[in-house]
């Protein structure tokens, strides 16, 4: 019990859950799974479905600040590739067919994958600190963006294309499957490879990494490639879901929300230790507050004020000094006697 | 002035007992203070030092056990409750703010108000007094940077003075001060106790412990081993208690290094004019099979600057280096890894662990790196290679998974040497691998590289302590001034002849 308390996921997972339980007591339909033609839908279905685009930049934004940087590009590198397919798919004259679609998509994403790569080069070669460097791309992108649609609205009606945002598979939506792929790949590269506690000791300290042989510079540079092809992906679902690259309104503030999913999920952002899973549960928390705010039917005008009051709890009661004042209201009663070098378990007395 | 045993204490602790994750630190640990004493707090690296310490000025919370100043039970939970109490700490690295002026510093949070403002003409008089009656002369105006470490640390006791401080504690104070400024300090020392004053003073120096101290307490391994008058305690018998081993074994590294090297064949790495504008003058380094080559000289001579240019971790403007006879460019820290060369920095915090990571992760992390991120190294061989090296080098405590923040300096140090022999070098470059860390450990370190380089390791081996590199190397090679004077044959060299050499650099006066 006292473990899983002190997990780090433990505080992240539990507002989540509490979220969701104030909505389900507020109106029991919320947790209501039904299935339509072998398709799920639902409340907490569409929170899944929607909350990809977040999850894809804030997974991204995750390894960017564990290696101490942060990407404010991320909305801007989303209107780009939006604005890029879009071009593409609506110059071609058969916005239907699926090859057309296609390669517009690998177009869009080398190019978020050559924004990202920008943005390394900026940070690890010139040294230019990653707040700065990214502000660039964060300012220049959107107008990259409008010079790509021709300062207009670019809209089309391509089917292979929507699929992307509002299609099912195996009875789940495409868009959060896209997100699940991506949280697969990102958790079995951390867990397989050595990357994940390379990165790690890159953010804790590059100086020691840099003489321990580590290449910190590589490392630095792909999770910036990674976070700007994360970015693409999300862009592309984005555009798929209002059939239209609109550059002034694709991934806007979404930089802002994939840090603060990050540190809601745990991970500090002074870089070194990050945590996937905590990202997962940070974007959802988001995410379920955002369809609680459409959910509860708080006026539109009143909704900032809400969503800002509901995450200032959320971080209060995550921050160190309460988390300290939370375990020692249970600690308190901790029975004496357990000592030695390797107890971390606590018994707690009844 | 030996304290009366009879005055009642200023500090008690009893059963102190703080864990942190996999590491028992203190284990109800007793300890007293009293008015007008200075008590020594010895022990190795590791031994709980400076957890006690932490735990008094409530940087640390205690988990067990109880605190009583002034006959008030207490317990701080920040730094500054246990100022407000009396009891103020100087740190080896002086916590002031060194851009504001010495007066500015000694009155910080007293200044003398005038209306709503600061009265600086009367906060300055009075930074003059406090300064003057610890009999130093400075400028209350001068910017505290622009003085020497040792004027830093009298005007942080200034302050405590300031803060009517009952209690002082001095963590490792002289460590980077000369002979004169170590007698200044103690002369400051000798009168704040006549005051009354009760200090609790921390150093490696056993000379400067017994030239000032009036009681001892001995820790080892978080566990008081006892306390002691000074004068009943010899120093052989101290630093048994510190240790809890006898010290024979340093005669038999020097026995087992004096061997002697083969220097015919091709040199394992030879560097030629090695250099760099402003940093170093070109200088020759060549190590053979099995040899250990002693880099000797003072601080800033050259010697981190040359293993810095050797390893790549700065880049030189001209000469070059062979691996086995074969050139090689080395202009990054991995072209030296590529080649099995390996430096294990001067600076552990900075540029040696990884704090956050564990100790099974720091030391796999040379492996890793060599390795490229895309093949880890499997968890059982990751397993086999950490436990093997926390056992060969008594790494404590003996826990992969404890974080290396947490433990002391000498056991990060054996962490690093742990992450480079992993690697399995050719040439291991180890840059002060003994500042700052105890008898035990020193032993321990120096005891491992006598043995691996008698198994045919090269090593180049720095130390400010010439004893280690005359008892290790079987070659010297002395630099001044940035430059390389000249190379020392160890066997024919002894500790006068060596200081002697450094001084008057490469004018032929050794023999």
């Amino acid at each position: 019990m006292n473990a899983l308390y002190k997990h780090r996921l433990f505080w992240p997972i539990a507002s989540l859950l509490a979220l969701i339980a104030i909505n389900a007591i507020a109106r029991p339909q919320f947790i209501k799974v039904t299935v339509r033609d072998g398709e799920l839908y639902g409340a907490l279905v569409t929170i899944l479905k929607d909350s990809a685009p977040l999850m894809l930049v804030a997974l991204g934004m995750t390894i960017v600040i564990a290696t101490r940087g942060i990407d404010l590009s991320v909305g801007a590198i989303m209107a780009v590739s939006g604005a890029v397919a879009l071009t593409i798919i609506d110059g071609s004259g058969s916005p239907d067919n699926l090859a057309t679609v296609l390669i517009a998509v690998v177009v869009a994403l080398l190019v978020a994958l050559i924004l990202g790569a920008w943005n390394g080069l900026l940070v690890t070669v010139l040294g230019i600190q990653p707040i700065v460097a990214t502000l660039v791309l964060m300012l220049a992108g959107r107008g990259a963006a409008l010079l790509i649609t021709g300062g207009e609205i670019t809209t089309v009606n391509s089917a292979p294309f929507k699929w992307m945002s509002g299609g099912y598979l195996v009875a789940l939506p495409v868009a959060f499957l896209i997100g699940l792929l991506a949280i697969t790949i990102m958790g079995l590269i951390e867990r397989r490879t050595a990357l994940g506690v390379l990165t790690e000791a890159v953010g804790i300290n590059p100086e020691a990494s840099r003489l321990a042989g580590v290449r910190a510079r590589g490392i630095i540079w792909g999770a910036y490639m990674v976070s700007g092809i994360l970015a693409g992906v999300a862009g592309l679902i984005y555009a798929s879901r209002i059939s239209a690259a609109d550059a002034n309104a694709a991934g806007v503030f979404i930089e802002l929300y994939a840090i603060l999913a990050v540190v809601l999920g745990g991970t500090s952002l002074n870089g070194g230790k990050f945590s996937i899973a905590g990202t997962v549960v940070g974007v959802f928390i988001i995410q379920t507050l955002d369809s609680t705010i459409l959910f509860l039917g708080i006026p539109s005008a009143q909704s900032p004020v809400f969503f800002g009051f509901v995450v200032a709890i959320v971080v209060v009661v995550q921050s160190p000094r309460v988390r300290t004042a939370l375990g020692s209201l249970g600690g308190r009663r901790r029975s004496r006697g357990t000592s030695g070098p390797s107890t971390d378990t606590v018994e707690v007395a009844r | 002035m030996p304290a009366d045993t009879e005055v009642p204490p200023i500090v008690q602790m009893r059963g102190i007992t703080i864990r942190f994750p996999g590491v028992l630190a203190l284990d109800g640990v007793d300890f007293t203070l009293r008015p007008g004493e200075v008590h020594s707090l010895m022990g190795e690296n590791g031994a709980g030092k400076s957890t006690l310490i932490k735990a008094l000025t409530g940087v640390y919370a205690i988990d067990d056990g109880s605190i009583t100043v002034a006959g008030e039970r207490r317990s701080f939970s920040t730094a500054a409750d246990a100022q407000e109490a009396g009891i103020s700490t100087v740190y080896q690295e002086v916590n002031l703010c060194s851009n504001l002026t010495v007066g500015e510093n000694v009155m910080l949070g007293h200044e003398r108000r005038r209306g709503t403002g600061i009265d600086w003409k009367a906060t300055h008089r009075e930074a003059a007094g406090h300064l003057a009656s610890l009999g130093l002369d400075v400028d209350p105006r001068s910017i505290l940077a622009s003085h020497s470490i040792a004027i830093q640390q009298l005007v942080a006791i200034s302050r405590a003075m300031v803060l009517d401080a009952k209690v002082l504690i001095l963590d490792e104070p002289t460590s980077s001060l000369d002979r004169g400024e170590v007698e200044q300090l103690f002369g400051v020392i000798r009168g704040l106790r006549d005051q009354g004053v009760a200090i609790l003073f921390v150093s490696h120096f056993l000379d400067q412990v017994y030239e000032i101290s009036d009681r001892i307490t001995v820790l080892r391994n978080g566990a008081l081993v006892g306390e002691h008058p000074v004068e009943e305690l010899p120093r052989d018998a101290l630093v048994t208690k510190m240790i809890g081993r006898e010290l024979d074994d340093l005669a038999a590294i020097a026995s087992s290094s004096h061997r002697t090297i083969d220097r015919t064949g091709t040199p394992v790495v030879k560097a030629t004019g090695l250099g760099r504008r402003g940093v170093l003058e070109p200088a020759d380094l060549e190590v053979y099979e099995g040899e250990v080559v002693g880099l000797a000289g003072l601080l800033g001579s050259g010697r981190t600057e040359l293993v810095r240019l050797l390893y790549g971790a700065d880049r030189a403007d001209e000469g070059s280096i062979e691996v086995r006879g074969a050139p090689v460019k080395v202009h990054q820290p991995r072209h030296a890894i590529d080649h099995r060369i390996s430096l294990s920095s001067e600076n552990r915090r900075e540029e040696g662990v990884v704090a956050d990571l564990t100790v099974a992760e720091n030391i796999v992390l040379g492996m890793q790196a060599r390795q490229g991120w895309l093949r880890r190294i499997p968890q059982k061989d990751q397993d086999a290679v950490v436990k093997e090296y926390i056992e060969a080098l008594g790494v404590r405590p003996a826990n992969p998974n404890a974080l290396v923040g947490n433990l002391s300096g000498g056991n990060q140090q054996k962490v690093l040497l742990a992450r480079w022999l992993a690697t399995a070098p050719q040439l291991l470059v180890l840059d002060e691998p003994t500042r700052g860390i105890d008898v035990g450990a020193k032993a321990d370190i120096q005891r491992k590289v006598a043995e691996l380089s008698a198994q045919g390791l090269s090593v180049v081996f720095i130390s400010s302590e010439l004893e280690e590199v005359l008892r290790l190397a079987q070659r010297v090679v002395v630099l001044r001034d940035r430059r390389k004077v000249g190379e020392l044959d160890s066997a024919s060299t002894d500790l006068d002849m060596l200081i002697d050499y450094i001084a008057n650099a490469g004018e032929g006066s050794a023999a």
